[in-house]
């Protein structure tokens, strides 16, 4: 049915008629935005941002610069794919950030090893019996974190009358609790190899992409999916169509807890410690990355196409910063302004949906 | 009065094994009490096969009310209702619509952000591949149905693949009565259809009610438009404060919208209903 198909009456689906998707505007924005900086870059800096004008390279593009662009965004973009997912269900998730925090540190203690350098293990949470573990136990512990906490979220949201917001901020602030608790504030260091190169190299990357996928075919082509923007889209129409709501609900926040753990592992492998504080604001990025790709914070609208070029542009733009050798502090101060910004355009977006009908 | 033909609807026909009697539904003394209010008071209604019948009123007189009793949006305080030769008290929505009642609300329950199928589907999406929540959806079933249900219906919309949020209120009012032609319903309940509709858009949801009727459909349809209910329907149920007041058969053609307004407003009562007034 790919060309245009008149049925019986002038029924029509006709896929050529379909409006043009929002995420063509988010490209072209990253485009934009690239482009801004390769202007930015020839005219302050004498040099290419993107490409390679100096010839360091071998390859026509610079290669280490969108390598660094797409690594720092790839394990906040995990995140955001369970964001998107909230978000396009209508609901809101503060949590993230924190359960990265609180699953770091206990997946990270899960992973260590017995000896460094001939030495015990200076940092050692557990006793020898619990270290040098195969990787599968901190990566089965860690997600079991994310878990429970995206289950305690899911259940506090559907089956009480707490607001999201509301019930996700609570969890924010007591899984972050849990994450100094869990070792009285110390760093949890020296995972096994095993666990490290969870985090190696290319492959938060790797991961982020292929998460990105397998939850891009589940909202598009499951029946999770579909009801997640159902019950975004008119919670009520859900429930009067049969929907069990509050069970979805559930899932969609234990999903998104489990995929704030998933985060929480790459990032620690990748650092090869982790920290009570680890993922501060996490959460916070993510969201912004969801809206900046044309997820609307009134749900039933986007897509995790949407959402990883929104976290494109977000990498871009913050790269971008540090090509220009502008300060970390204006760096901060853009990201504010780029998350209120998204905000803005979603509202102005949705003040044109409405004005339509 | 002796030139309408009336009846009276109240434990009139015994009622059969299911699918055997001619009655598809039947209220007795439905009774509904919001705290103190009395939205509805001892309704006693008849509906048989194949019959539209036309519930009017003044606005709160309690027709809305009475659809929620029915379709399990809410449980009524007292009485009986018996659908299909069974006595029934629907928990929710979803198990009338189970048993066969496939109702459009006044404030329609369409998700806007979604296509014309995903609306006619939504809760009960045909699949694929079965894998628990994570079921693959089979668009391709779910489109052929649809275009079905539209043809089945006459409603005629440019693309189903549009969204709901672009369309004319005159096409989402059609794609939530074509949502109840996709399923082999057994009753068929809209309130207030085409309230808020053109000139245009009121022919075409018109129509649809025509082609229900040829098929043999029953349906109750919420009115304030006295030409419609005379065009299409058999029986006009007037209610008034909470309660039945006149039960008219229009189908000998000899009924004045005069008649039926002044039972609306409380002039007229019919002798049966005296009590009621
Ligand atoms: N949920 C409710 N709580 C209290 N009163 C209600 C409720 N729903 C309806 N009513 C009252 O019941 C009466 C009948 O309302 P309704 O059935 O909506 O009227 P209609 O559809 O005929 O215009 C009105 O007086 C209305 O105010
Ligand atoms: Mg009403």
């Amino acid at each position: 049915m790919s060309e245009s198909t008149h049925g019986i009456g002038g029924l029509t689906f006709d896929a050529k008629k379909r409006a043009r998707p929002p995420e063509l505007n988010v490209l072209f924005a990253l485009i934009l935005i690239i482009g801004v900086f390769e202007l930015l870059g020839a005219f302050l800096m004498g040099q290419s941002f993107l490409f390679d004008s100096a010839d360091r390279f071998d390859s026509f593009l610079n290669e280490a610069r969108l390598k660094i662009i797409i690594l720092q965004v790839s394990i906040i973009g995990i995140i955001a794919i369970g964001s998107t997912q909230v978000i396009i269900s209508g609901g809101i998730d503060l949590s993230p950030g924190s359960v990265v925090g609180l699953t770091a540190m206990i997946a990270m203690s899960f992973a260590q090893v017995a000896e460094v350098n001939g030495n015990p293990n200076p940092k050692a949470v557990f006793g020898p019996a619990w270290m040098d573990l195969p990787a599968i136990v901190p990566l089965v512990v860690g997600l079991s974190v994310g878990i429970a906490a995206g289950l305690i979220n899911g259940l506090l949201i559907a089956y009480t009358r707490i607001p999201p917001f509301i019930a996700t901020l609570g969890m924010m602030v007591t899984a972050r609790g849990a994450a100094k608790w869990w070792t009285k504030g110390q760093p949890v260091s020296f995972p096994t190899e095993g666990y490290a190169s969870i985090g190696q190299g290319m492959m938060p990357v790797l991961l982020f992409i292929l998460l990105a996928v397998l939850f891009a075919l589940i909202l598009r082509f499951t029946v999770y999916g579909k009801r997640t923007y159902a019950i975004g889209s008119n919670e009520d129409a859900a429930r009067m169509s049969g929907i069990n709501v509050a069970r979805h609900k559930v899932l969609v926040y234990t999903i998104a807890g489990a995929l704030a753990a998933f985060a929480a592992v790459v990032l620690s492998a990748k650092n090869l410690t982790a920290q009570a504080g680890m993922g501060v604001m996490y959460e916070l990025d993510a969201i912004a990355m969801t809206v900046i790709g044309g997820v609307s914070l009134a749900g039933g609208r986007g897509s995790i196409v949407g959402t990883v070029l929104g976290a494109l542009i977000f990498g871009v733009i913050i790269s971008g910063f540090t090509f220009l050798r502008l300060d970390a502090y204006y760096q901060e101060m853009v990201k504010g302004a780029i998350i209120v910004g998204a905000v803005v355009l979603d509202q102005w977006r949705q003040g044109r949906m409405a004005a339509k009908m | 009065m002796s030139d309408l033909q009336t009846n009276i609807s109240s434990g009139e026909f015994p009622h059969d094994a299911p699918g055997t009697s001619d009655v598809i539904l039947e209220t007795r003394g439905l009774t509904k009490h919001y705290g103190g209010v009395h939205a509805l008071e001892n309704a006693n209604f008849t509906l048989r096969k194949g019959e539209h019948v036309a519930i009017m009123g003044d606005n709160g007189a309690g027709k809305s009310t009475f659809v929620r009793q029915i379709t399990g949006v809410e449980q009524f305080t007292r009485g009986e209702i018996i659908f299909d030769g069974k006595n029934v008290k629907f928990e929710n929505p979803m198990e009338a619509r189970q048993a066969g009642i496939e109702t459009v609300f006044q404030t329609l329950a369409l998700a806007d952000q979604l296509d014309v199928p995903d609306n006619l589907f939504l809760g009960r999406e045909l699949v694929k591949f079965k894998l628990g929540p994570f079921s693959i959806l089979d668009y391709k079933a779910m489109r052929e149905r649809t275009m079905e249900a539209l043809v089945k219906t006459g409603v005629k919309i440019p693309n189903i693949r549009g969204t709901i949020e672009r369309m004319s209120g005159g096409q989402r009012q059609c794609v939530a009565i074509a949502r109840t032609a996709t399923f082999h319903s057994k009753l068929t309940i809209m309130d207030e259809p085409t309230a808020a509709l053109g000139v245009q858009e009121t022919a075409q949801v018109e129509n649809i009610i025509r082609t229900l009727k040829e098929q043999g459909e029953p349906l109750i349809l919420i009115s304030h438009n006295m030409r419609q209910v005379m065009d299409l329907c058999d029986r006009i149920v007037v209610f008034r404060r909470g309660r039945i007041c006149a039960d008219i058969d229009i189908t000998a053609g000899d009924v004045t919208g005069e008649e039926v307004v002044a039972y609306i407003t409380g002039a007229k009562t019919q002798p049966q209903f005296e009590d009621a007034a």
